[in-house]
């Protein structure tokens, strides 16, 4: 009664299969992804960039931003930014729905596909949507003339590790709520929008009042943004920050992944 | 027995309306008082972090902003026009997530159509419940911008209503064009739509740093008329300009009302 | 004869090409119980909601109390309790809530409802969840209490969609003793069901629906006496020998249904017809004679069971 089922092989590549099955279901959405991840950008560019680029260099000039044009100075973190919310929706949305609204995790788990492999298997589609929105947004940003061609290429690992590092954590977050009626909007108001615009997204972070400060340092989009900066245009940090950061973004990344694997093999058992 | 037919009969009713919109309030005070203060709480946070961010942050980077014949402090150039985003944003997400699940998850109209409500009552009640949130969310707004010294004139109470006019346009809209989508997918260009609409619309500058065609643009957006609208309350700038936002505003609204019931 | 409550001419309804109903007339008069019966996709439903003004139709006439549904929407709802085959609750109101608000869209006083919701409650057995949220109630807690809902308004007509559907015995038990005694009073009753049992006992007339037209329309007896014989004869030989001897059992009876579990004969005498066949030395594995029920009109009509 058995159909050829190579257990060994799903064993090995069960986190593929189900990256891939990810892949499908995105792609039934490219449209708006590709809308979305390629109008954002564009939007704030230009909006943001130029229009109040025209208030800053009335203002201060470009002394607030170690000498760096205004547009040029937000777009590392808006690149970083697109790869964060990218893997978000990503991982947080796939993950509730496998988990409560349609259940289909528990149907893959019924396979011999383990619930670390689709753990790994979410997380992997979504950093293929990072990969893709980063790389139009450097296109973007190359087009635009914000950055030159060379090693500013560096923007687009850096902003995925930063996407990594966040979508890890929120892959854990999103299989650990029983409870996601108001995760939504607690996630979008209290976490994602606070960290875009308390990050040094768009001001230096040492521009606002002490108090504020810490949200940024442990903030991914701020350690993100300070290493893209410092990529493309010689930001000035010391070496011992750039250290710190990719530190920072690592662990997050290790860490997050781990407890979401766990998380993801307690609550299949259950 | 004959109580519900004979209320019914007794008013006017028409294949649209059965005159009973305020029972959709009571049915959105009945839910909202179970669920938590989660959603009220956030959506009054936003905006205030908005003005803490742009306002101090990018304050120190930008100065003063002139707009029209005034010189002002950028927070204070700001603080209007973030009413007026936050106005917009909460209209639009009670009009159209909210709108979109009960039209298509839940069933709920369906439901409140099986019984003597009709189309219309449900429209008003739904866009009632969206103003009174909006409303509740202004005045938050407006008593945090007191406390932090923003408000230049006693005109700027006059904000709020302009803001729920502002709310009142974008829930009718919102929900005129929810009514044609069926899919998430299709639910997504709304924030396509929109935030290039907040992004370009005036709230965070002055849109004379663009060319002239471009200004030309954004002025035939809604939301520029409604951040003007409210600005000018704000600073008790009143002239003839406003009566142009607010017909612009009741235009658009009614037509979009026509637009979903008539279609 | 007076004229009747819901009378429906050439009632068409299409989904694109799709034909769901296909041109049906009927009629319903005050205080009688009427049932539609059909197998899956049928277009019950569809008529349903065409009566309860929640659909459009393609063509055709609807008159429910002299009034066009689709013109007349709230005031011939006003007029209706509806139980639609899926339950339509509330999801963020608790159970007494749903039946207070729901009572409320028909234009009921409070004070009216607050008494209503007691009696409902008891009806439905859910006195001990009323302050439940809607989501944590079993299916049929659900089922009883969209009924429960439907009877808020005090309706002149109920429309049930499959409403014992997902209940237990005893539930149902209930349900058909308050259906008749509203019906007593005078309500008029508008049902489908998959039970021949439940139309057996509660509907005066039927009509039995397939692939969107009528196929006939009578009371349960007069229907059965109609489309069927006396008696049943089942007969089973196993599921690869059924076949087989069909041929041979065709000869013996004047109507023959083969099922792939069983055989069914239809004849004026069962015993008889069970002695003929171990005469001719065919040991069925099991055999058993009973009356004519719905059940063998429906499978005459549609060629299909009912409880697929
Ligand atoms: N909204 C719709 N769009 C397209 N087709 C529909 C729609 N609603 C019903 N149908 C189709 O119309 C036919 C009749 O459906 P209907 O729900 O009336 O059947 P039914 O007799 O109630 O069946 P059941 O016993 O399964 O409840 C089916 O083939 C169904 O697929
Ligand atoms: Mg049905």
């Amino acid at each position: 009664m058995n159909a050829g089922i190579d257990v060994p092989t799903i064993q090995r590549f069960g986190a593929l299969y189900i990256a891939s099955a990810r892949l499908k279901s995105m792609s039934k959405w490219r449209t708006i992804i590709a809308a979305v991840d390629i109008g954002n950008p564009l939007f704030y560019l230009i909006a943001v960039g130029i229009g109040i680029g025209v208030l800053v260099e009335q203002g201060s000039g470009t002394s607030g931003t170690n000498g760096i044009k205004y547009i040029a100075f937000i777009a590392p973190a808006l690149l970083a930014n697109t790869a964060i919310t990218g893997i978000m929706d990503e991982t947080v949305f796939p993950t509730i729905e496998g988990f409560k609204w349609r259940k289909l995790f528990f149907a893959q788990n019924s396979t011999p596909i383990t619930g670390r492999q689709i753990a790994i298997g979410v997380y992997l589609a979504a950093l293929c949507r990072a990969i893709f929105s980063v790389s139009v947004y450097y296109i973007l940003l190359l087009a635009f003339d914000v950055v030159n061609f060379g090693i500013s290429i560096l923007l687009m690992p850096i902003a995925v590790l930063g996407g990594g590092g966040f979508g890890a954590l929120m892959l854990f977050a999103a299989a650990k709520i029983e409870k996601e009626d108001q995760f939504f909007n607690i996630l979008g108001r209290l976490v994602i929008m606070p960290m875009f615009l308390f990050s040094g997204t768009f001001f230096p972070l040492t521009s606002m009042p002490i108090y504020l400060q810490p949200i940024g340092w442990i903030s991914p989009l701020w350690h993100a943004t300070e290493l893209g900066r410092e990529a493309a245009f010689d930001y000035g940090i010391s070496s011992t920050m750039v250290i710190v950061h990719l530190t920072f973004l690592i662990t997050m990344l290790v860490t997050g992944l781990t407890l979401a694997t766990r998380q993801f093999e307690k609550r299949l058992a259950k | 027995m004959k109580t519900a037919v004979q209320i019914a009969e007794s008013r006017k009713s028409s294949a649209m309306y059965a005159g009973r919109p305020w029972v959709l309030l009571e049915r959105g005070w009945i839910a909202f008082r179970s669920t938590n203060w989660v959603p009220v709480v956030t959506g009054f946070v936003e905006p205030v972090l908005f003005l803490l961010a742009f306002g101090y942050g990018m304050g120190n980077l930008v100065g003063d902003v002139t707009t029209g014949s005034k010189t002002i402090d950028y927070t204070l150039f700001i603080a209007p026009g973030l009413l007026a985003n936050s106005a917009m944003n909460g209209a639009i997400y009670d009009s159209t997530w909210n709108v979109f699940w009960k039209l298509n998850e839940s069933k709920l109209y369906k439901t409140m159509l099986s019984t003597p409500l009709g189309p219309l009552d449900i429209a008003l009640g739904e866009i009632t419940w969206a103003l009174i949130r909006g409303l509740v969310y202004s005045l938050g707004f407006l008593t945090v911008v007191t406390a932090l010294g923003l408000t230049p004139s006693f005109w700027a109470i006059l904000a709020i209503p302009a803001a729920s006019l502002v709310a009142f346009g974008f829930a009718s809209f919102g929900m005129a064009i929810t009514s044609f989508f069926k899919t998430y997918q299709q639910m997504g260009f709304i924030n396509i739509v929109l935030l290039p609409m907040t992004l370009f619309s005036g709230s965070l500058y002055p849109i004379s740093v663009y060319p002239d065609w471009l200004e030309k643009l954004i002025m035939a957006l809604p939301l520029w008329h409604g951040i003007e609208m409210v600005r000018a309350f704000w600073f008790g700038d009143l002239n003839s300009g406003v009566l142009i936002h607010i017909a612009t505003g009741l235009f658009v609204t009614s037509r979009r009302l026509r637009a979903l019931f008539l279609r | 004869m007076s004229k009747p409550l819901i009378s429906v001419r050439g009632l068409t309804k299409k989904f694109g090409d799709f034909t769901a109903v296909a041109g049906i007339d009927f009629d319903v008069a005050k205080g009688e119980s009427f049932g539609l019966l059909g197998p899956n996709g049928a277009g019950k439903s569809t008529t349903m909601r065409i009566l309860a003004a929640t659909s459009t139709r393609t063509s055709g006439t609807v008159e429910i109390l002299d009034k066009d549904p689709e013109q007349f929407g709230p005031l011939v709802r006003a007029h209706l309790g509806v139980v639609p085959q899926q339950d339509n609750l509330d999801g963020e109101l608790t159970v007494s809530e749903n039946l207070y608000i729901y009572g409320r869209y028909f234009g009921l006083s409070k004070k009216f409802i607050k008494g209503k919701i007691e009696e409902l409650l008891e009806f439905a057995q859910l006195e001990e969840k009323r302050d439940v949220k809607v989501e944590a109630l079993s299916g049929g807690m659900k089922r009883r209490l969209t009924i429960a809902r439907g009877l808020v308004s005090e309706p002149d007509i109920l429309l049930l969609d499959e409403p014992t559907t997902g209940l237990d015995p005893q539930a149902r038990h209930i349900l058909w003793d308050r259906l008749f005694r509203l019906k007593e009073q005078g309500v008029t009753l508008v049902l489908t069901t998959h039970f021949m049992d439940e139309a057996e006992q509660l509907c005066d007339r039927l009509v039995v629906m397939d692939n969107g037209a009528i196929m006939a329309e009578g009371s349960p007896s007069g229907l059965i006496k109609q489309y069927s014989s006396k008696e049943v004869l089942e007969v089973r030989f196993g599921s690869d020998r059924n076949k087989e001897v069909a041929p041979q059992l065709a000869t013996m009876c004047e109507r023959m249904e083969t099922l792939p579990d069983r055989v069914l004969m239809y004849t004026e005498d069962g015993e008889a017809l069970l002695e003929q066949i171990m005469q001719a030395k065919l040991h069925p594995t099991t055999s058993l004679v009973r009356r004519s029920s719905l059940e063998d009109v429906f499978l005459r009509l549609t060629g299909r069971t009912l409880i697929e």
